[in-house]
């Protein structure tokens, strides 16, 4: 392989300390020197003067639905929609079909992924046997075939008790437990479509309070203070579990939490649509949950952004508000909502914003990247601030195209994504 | 100031309404079994004074009502905004009576075929007269009065306003050219 | 009797209609469907009253048929069981000579396979004038009416709105009362589930009302004082000075024990008993959506009292439902208030 150089950009890595112009080569696919004025005797030079270089961002919260879904999404086109996003690696939860409790599953995700040639794909592995909340995985196993991490997301893991074995027994191997916060009893197991509120007060459906976040949250936070193990908590929504979290952090508890772009954008508002695109879970909150989110997000609280991509086939949500599936797909719009709502808008700077989106997912997986160091693996986003674009669903390299952000017009896009020191997606101006 | 011509004073109106209560007393051999339905809603003022004059000359109260055509119509999908509906009201027997019905205008005789669907979905009348104040031609419907005020030709470009003291404030009858007609309903704001 | 073409369609109708319609006052519904009432305004309402009370009479005469939508066609979509809003639906529309067929979709077009959207667009596909939905999901009505061209009528979603029977109820207490302006109105019973509740807060209010809810907290939605109501949670404090008393149904077996534990125990403590009810004005009067459960949200001794108006309810149904077809489907395709002459 050539060498590539990345040239005039703005570099930063926080890892390192580093926001300066400079230059950066890669060779062999690793970072060979990051400086200023560098040169290269080949023609591989690419200008990204006016851009950010950035570590490569990871979204460590995706489903690509492969295993047995492929119908709503691949690892091929999850993974071709994360390059075309700004992400140079992803975290797939397990609830595939079969769901990824098995090593042979891990094996098969990260060979589609190697096969696929996009971004490299980290495998979650579930926390119990099928989901099912009763007996652990094999999660020995599952890390020794690729996993990164455990989980049963779509649900908590079922009981005090099996959280605690988990986050015990993952000790042994130095990966968290990624826990879906809900506790099922107060949502009527799912059937509650939207926050409750004054909006599901006026509407009439049934709701979720924060409170059904807020518990499971204060359960693990308990039991990983009592275990020691590593918790983080997914697609965190409520401003009471925020300060919950802010609290224990403070004490030390080894806890670590991640938000998405829609709960930083959106509130239960928007619900007053009927727009299935508005239905997901955790549900869009009150304005009140929306700023706290924002203020975790830059008091260090929420460690990372991630989409919680969810695909689902256009026929699956045009179902009435309570029958339709819970999510929307975030891949190719999360970068651009950050930098327009939470960089232009003044509450994040441009270093916080490459923490939650790269140095910080990629210390909560024990990844060894998220820089931009001497010999790591050459793997880089580049940001140019100043574009401007629409969301264009019709553009998107995913199957699916659940998002409610189509047509919005958004300022700071991803133009270029490096994995291993190849471009593996290049803006079409 | 649009173009109007009077085609009828009060006077001339009150002379044409006593003929008019005369002639359904004469055709009719009496006041027996006879009713006067106006239709709404220059018709029932019609309709009461017909009442008032009978009253008058042979000392009996004719059974009055009114009837509301608007859900009769023919031509209501092609109308919008809805017509509002009014009351129709009829407190006594149909079958039976003969029953006479006023209007102010016939025209087309639409508006005659709707109100004796109307007034037939009520019970069975003996028979069924119609009375006029202004018959100006352009049937589209085999529809004739057998009591009229007055025999207006006009052409399809004019109007006929039939107004009443108790709705318009004066009784007279106008008639004027269409497209001054629509623009005085405009500027009225309706 | 020949005419030219340009006669005709520079005709207003034809002149005698134009001046008949100047003679009258001319209204519309704003939009070609009633989703809720949410989305009128007083003057609408107040049109649909107006028109409704005309309708009575209709039902008192021998021949209770006019042929106002005649040739017209109208669907009913029950997706969840109804007797009694169906089958007045149905008289509705046959006492306006219309055409109506009432389907019974069950929920599970999920189980069918079918999407929502598609089952609906192969009943479109018969050109129906007029929908009526009920459904269990709140907005299922407002998803219907962006992708049919039919009007649709919203005969309940879920715990959203039943906007018929919000009028219904208004004219049932204009009738009684004369003006609905600054009327103490009370709601009370399991306010969380109830369309009835939500749709009836909509209009009263709307009509210059003051609305006061009463229910146990279990049955008592979150913040709910937001849609512009005063909320107890004992009936007593509700009903001092109460005009107009609405009592809705509770159906314990919807939340299992969990919220509330047994019918004796809420007819104690939420029940209109006689003894209750003397707590609101002298002339206050009853209602209740129906079906009744006797001796559980009311005492059977006030449901059959004198103040009871519940039956008057039921026709005015008719009427109401009526009037709202006829306003809908009586003038054609969706129109532009606006832009008509």
């Amino acid at each position: 392989m050539s060498k590539l150089l990345l040239k005039g950009g703005r570099v930063i890595d926080p890892a390192q300390g580093i926001d300066e112009t400079a230059d950066v080569i890669i060779d062999g696919g690793l970072i060979e020197s990051v400086d200023s004025d560098l040169n290269i005797n080949e023609s591989n030079v690419l200008d990204v003067s006016g851009c950010i270089v950035a570590p490569g961002f990871i979204d460590m919260h995706v489903h690509l639905r492969e295993p047995g879904q492929e119908y709503k999404e691949t690892i091929q086109t999850g993974t071709a929609a994360a390059a075309a996003g700004g992400f140079t690696g992803v975290a797939c939860m397990p609830n595939t079909s079969p769901v990824n409790d098995h090593r042979a599953v891990t094996e098969l995700i990260i060979e589609r992924a190697d096969e696929a040639g996009s971004v490299p794909v980290y495998p979650i592995g579930c926390v119990s046997v099928g989901q099912q909340g009763e007996a652990l995985a094999e999660i020995g196993q599952l890390v020794e075939g690729g996993c990164v991490a455990v989980s049963d997301d779509g649900v908590p893991v079922a009981t005090a008790e099996l959280m605690r074995r988990a986050l015990e027994y993952t000790r042994m191997f130095d990966i968290p437990v990624i826990e879906h916060c809900e506790d099922l009893s107060l949502t009527q197991n799912q059937k509650a479509p939207m926050n409750e509120g004054s909006v599901s007060t006026a509407l009439g459906f049934k709701g979720h309070p924060t409170a059904a976040e807020d518990i499971i949250v204060a359960r693990d936070l308990v039991l990983a203070e009592l275990t020691g193990g590593s918790l983080h908590c997914a697609h965190i929504s409520s401003a009471g579990a925020l300060r919950m979290i802010r609290d224990a952090k403070a004490r030390g508890v080894s806890v670590t939490c991640e938000a998405t772009p829609h709960h930083f954008i959106l509130t239960d508002e928007e619900v007053r649509t009927f727009d299935t695109n508005t239905k997901m879970n955790p549900p869009l909150r009150s304005k009140a949950d929306v700023d706290a989110v924002i203020e975790a997000l830059v008091d260090g609280t929420i460690d990372a952004i991630v989409t919680d991509h969810a695909p689902h086939h256009a026929d699956e949500k045009a179902f009435e508000f309570d029958l339709a599936p819970f999510g929307i797909v975030g891949l190719e719009t999360a970068v651009p909502l950050a930098c327009d709502r939470l960089l232009h808008r003044g509450h994040v700077t441009l270093k916080r914003l490459v923490e939650l989106f790269s140095t910080n997912p990629a210390r909560i997986l024990r990844l060894g990247a998220g820089t931009l160091s001497e010999g790591t693996v050459a793997n880089v986003t580049v940001l140019d601030l100043d574009r401007t674009a629409t969301v264009d669903v019709s553009a998107f390299s995913s199957k699916s195209y659940n998002t409610p952000f189509d047509g919005w017009e958004l300022k700071g896009w991803p133009v270029l994504t490096i994995v291993a020191g190849k471009v593996v997606w290049k803006a079409t101006t | 100031m649009p173009e109007k011509t009077i085609i009828m004073d009060t006077r001339e109106i009150d002379r044409a309404l006593s003929r008019i209560a005369h002639e359904i007393v004469e055709r009719n051999h009496g006041t027996n079994n006879l009713a006067l339905v106006g239709i709404r809603t220059r018709g029932v003022p019609l309709a009461e004074a017909l009442q008032d004059k009978i009253k008058e000359f042979e000392g009996v109260q004719i059974p009055t009502g009114s009837v509301d055509i608007t859900l009769y119509r023919d031509d209501l999908s092609r109308i919008a905004p809805n017509p509002l509906i009014q009351a129709t009201e009829l407190d006594f027997e149909i079958e039976t009576k003969v029953v006479v019905l006023v209007d102010d205008v016939l025209f087309t005789g639409r508006t005659i075929r709707a109100a004796l669907d109307a007034v037939i979905d009520y019970g069975r009348p003996r028979a069924i007269e119609l009375a006029v104040l202004i018959d100006r031609g352009h049937r589209e419907f085999p529809i004739r009065a057998d009591f009229v005020g007055k025999n207006v030709p006009t052409s399809l470009r004019e109007v006929i306003k039939v107004q009443c003291r108790e709705i318009d404030g004066e009784d007279s009858v106008l008639m004027m050219e269409v497209d001054d007609f629509v623009s005085q309903y405009e500027d009225q704001g309706k | 009797m020949p005419k030219t073409k340009e006669v005709e369609t520079n005709r207003p109708g034809d002149a005698g209609d134009l001046t008949w319609r100047t003679q009258q006052q001319a209204a519309s519904l704003k939009s070609k469907d009633l989703l809720g009432i949410e989305q009128l305004d007083a003057g609408e309402i107040q049109l649909i009253l107006d028109t409704a009370h005309h309708f009575k009479e209709i039902s008192e005469r021998s021949i209770k048929k006019v042929p106002t939508l005649r040739g017209k066609s109208i669907i009913n979509l029950f997706f969840e069981p109804s007797t009694r809003t169906r089958m007045s639906f149905e008289i509705a529309a046959k006492r306006l000579s219309a055409d109506i067929q009432s389907i019974s979709a069950s929920t599970s077009s999920l189980v069918k396979g079918e999407t929502f959207v598609d089952t609906v667009r192969n009943i479109e596909a018969m050109y129906p004038d007029l929908l009526v939905i009920r459904h269990a999901c709140p907005g299922a009505a407002h998803v219907l009416a962006e992708t049919c061209n039919a009007g649709v009528i919203n005969a309940g979603d879920g715990a959203h709105e039943h906007p018929t029977q919000a009028l219904l109820d208004a004219l049932t207490i204009r009738d009684h009362k004369g003006s609905i302006e600054n009327l103490r109105v009370v709601i009370f019973g399991d306010i969380a589930h109830s369309r009835v509740a939500r749709s009836n807060i909509h209009c009263l209010l709307k009509l210059g009302a003051n609305v006061v809810v009463a229910a146990p907290p279990t049955f008592m939605p979150c913040n709910i004082e937001a849609l512009g109501v005063e909320a107890f949670d004992r009936l007593e404090p509700a009903l001092e000075g109460a005009d107009v008393i609405v009592a809705l149904r509770i159906q314990l077996e919807r939340g299992g024990k969990i919220s509330f534990p047994s019918p004796r125990e809420y007819f104690n403590l939420f029940g209109l008993s006689r003894d209750k009810l003397a707590l609101a004005k002298n002339d206050a009067i009853v209602m209740h959506p129906g079906p009744m459960n006797r001796g559980v949200e009311i005492a059977s001794e006030v449901a059959d009292g004198p103040q009871s108006v519940i039956l008057d309810q039921v026709s005015n149904g008719l009427a109401v439902r009526m009037a709202v077809l006829y306003l809908l489907a009586g003038s054609g395709p969706a129109k532009n208030v606006e832009t008509a002459a």
